[in-house]
Parts: C-alpha cells; structure tokens; sequence
C-alpha cells in the first residue's frame, strides 16, 4: 500500500514543469518565406541572355552582333535583388532567433524589436515588387506613347524567369504580411 | 494629465489629417500632369495615363485618400481600431509598392535606358517631368506619414488603456 502511494506521488510530480510553449507554426511559414524571397533573388539575379543578330551581309558572311540582357541594366531590378536579399537575411535571422531563442531572456526592447523587423522587410519586399512588376510589364508592352519599343519579343527566355523570380517575390509577400499578423498577436499581453 | 491625453488625440488627429492631405494633392498633381511639345516633326503628348505605373500611383493614393478621409471621424475609444491597424498595415504596403514602382519608371523616362534603346523623355517635356516629381516627393511624404500612423495605431491596439493612462 505504500509503495503505491510512493508510486502515486512520483506521477504527480513528473507533471510537465511549466515550459512555455513553442509556436512550430510561425517558424513553418518563416521558413517558407524565406525560400520563397531566396529563390526570387537567386533567379532575378542569374537572369541572363545573349543573343546574336544578323546586322548586315557582305557577300556571304553575314555580321553577328551580340546583345546580352542582364538584370543589372534596370536599377528597378537591381533594387529587386537587394530587396529581396534583405529580406531572405532577415527571415534566416528570425528562424534562428525563433529557434535558439527561448535561451536568452528577452527583456525591454527586444520583444517589440521583431515585430518592427517584419514590418520593415515586409515594406521593403512590396516596395522592390513593385518596382519590378511595372518595370517588366513597361519590357513587355513597350510603350508607344515614349517611343519605348518592347524587349520581350527578342529576349523570350530572360522575361519568363523575371515573371517566375516576381512571382516567387508575390507569393513571398504574401507569407510576410501573415507573419507580421502574427508575430504582432503575440505582443498581447497574455489576460 | 487629461491634458496629455488631449495633446494625444489632437496630434493624432493632425496626422491623420496631414496623411489625407498629402495623398490628395498627390493625385491632384499627378492627375493634372499633362504636357504637349513636338520634337522634330511629331506632335508627342505626354499624361500620366500612358503609363500604367502612374495609373497605379494615383488610383493607389485616390483609395487611401478616401480612407484617410472616413476614418478622420472615428471616434478614439470605438472597438474599430483594430480593423483600422489592419488596414493602416494594408494600404501602407500599397502606398509604398505604388511609390516604388512610379518611381521606377520616372527614372526610366530621366535617365533613359541605354541597353533597351529607350531614351528620356524629359527633355521634350521638362514641366510634366517637374510635375511628376513632385507628385512623387508628396507621395513619398504621405508613405512616411502612414509609417508612423501604422506604428502608433498598432501601438493603440496592443495597450488598450494609452489614452486613458496619465
């Protein structure tokens, strides 16, 4: 009888000691974010594609001039990158902090600090999106009214994998803008 | 004390209504931008709705003027203010992302594109080019002045008590 009573206490206080609970699903769609804004800065910034044209014939040989189209002759694409860069550091920072952060003791500032970050990349994300979005619709729609004539029709495959890098870019946007939601909620303080 | 809490709700006020302002006369001076000149033998026309970016910029900053302006009449301690930092959140990103992408495209039309064999267009049309700037510095004012409502309304959803403490 006493060794069961022995036994009773021993299960009672191996109850759970209070831990705070971890969140997986903020770290989930951190993670996904942060593919999402690496993968669109990587394809924006491999996009390249030469082409040869046939200026002129004299006699049988035929001049080629090569023309290369590169992300870095648009300052609009340029700040895609960047933005996006900054924006994939920022999620990698924050899976880290989410992971090896309930060690370190968060006082003062620090709480009201990662929510500020998720709403400065997020800024910064949708600003170099729309940079992009209206500098590759102006690349493939030209604009008539300028004289500006239309580069897709001759550069097919550099404007496919601009579309595909701005809609890894939207979709990135999308998952920010949930996580700020988030990371915001748990500022509440707890009733 | 009360009087801290009053300098509080008319500062806020003032910005909410200085926000309304600067994305109005955004509009207003992109809207107006309209410039005709005839370089070498065409007649070349230059408005804000040729280009889709600036269509964007102005409808962008006509929806949050119209915001702007209803939600100058809510008042301070109504249970809406959370719906309020929801959207205060939303059209910031669309201020900004309409900032970003006119601007993008005027500095195509300032500097040209010499890889793309477009040239600038502002040399033909200095004034619209002058009044599109300065719609953009007014937009770029409005986008600052959101960032800071965000911020405060944000603040105001999380600490219920800010305009009741001393």
């Amino acid at each position: 009888m006493a060794s069961r009573n022995v036994e009773k206490l021993d299960l009672s206080f191996s109850a759970v000691p209070d831990k705070p609970k971890k969140d997986w699903v903020i770290v989930y769609l951190r993670i996904l974010a942060f593919l999402a804004t690496a993968s669109a800065t990587l394809v924006m910034a491999l996009n390249k594609q030469t082409k040869h044209f046939v200026v002129a014939t004299i006699g049988t040989t035929p001049i080629t001039v090569s023309i290369t189209a590169k992300f870095q002759h648009t300052p609009a694409f340029i700040f895609f990158v960047i933005a996006n860069g900054v924006a994939s550091l920022h999620c990698l920072m924050m899976i880290g902090v989410d992971i090896l952060g309930p060690q370190f003791d968060y006082k003062g500032l620090k709480p009201v600090l990662i929510p500020i970050l998720d709403m400065m990349s997020l800024v910064l994300a949708s600003a170099g999106d729309g940079a992009a979005t209206f500098m590759s619709e102006l690349g493939r729609n030209g604009n008539s009214h300028a004289r500006w004539d239309k580069i897709c029709d001759k550069f097919g495959s550099y404007c496919n994998r601009g579309g595909a890098a701005l809609i890894a870019s939207f979709i990135a946007i999308i998952l920010l803008l949930i996580i700020t939601v988030m990371s915001i909620n748990k500022l509440k303080p707890k009733k | 004390m009360e009087s801290i809490a009053k300098a509080r709700k008319i500062c806020h006020l003032l910005l909410r209504f200085l926000a309304f302002g600067a994305t109005l006369s955004a509009v207003i001076v992109m809207a107006t931008s309209h410039e005709k000149a005839s370089v070498l033998v065409f007649q070349v026309e230059a408005k804000y709705s040729h280009t889709p970016a600036f269509k964007y910029f102005v409808i962008a900053n006509s929806v949050v003027t119209v915001y702007g302006f209803l939600i100058l009449f809510l008042p301070p301690e109504s249970l809406l203010w959370r719906f309020a930092a929801a959207t205060d959140m939303v059209f910031t990103m669309l201020l900004v992302s309409s900032i970003s992408a006119a601007l993008a495209i005027a500095q195509v039309g300032k500097k040209g594109n010499s890889h793309a064999a477009w040239l600038p267009i502002c040399n033909s049309v200095p004034k619209f080019c002058n009044q599109v700037t300065g719609a953009l510095v007014v937009g770029a004012i409005a986008v600052i002045i959101y960032m800071l409502l965000l911020l405060n309304s944000i603040h105001r959803v999380l600490d219920p008590l800010i305009f009741r403490k001393c």
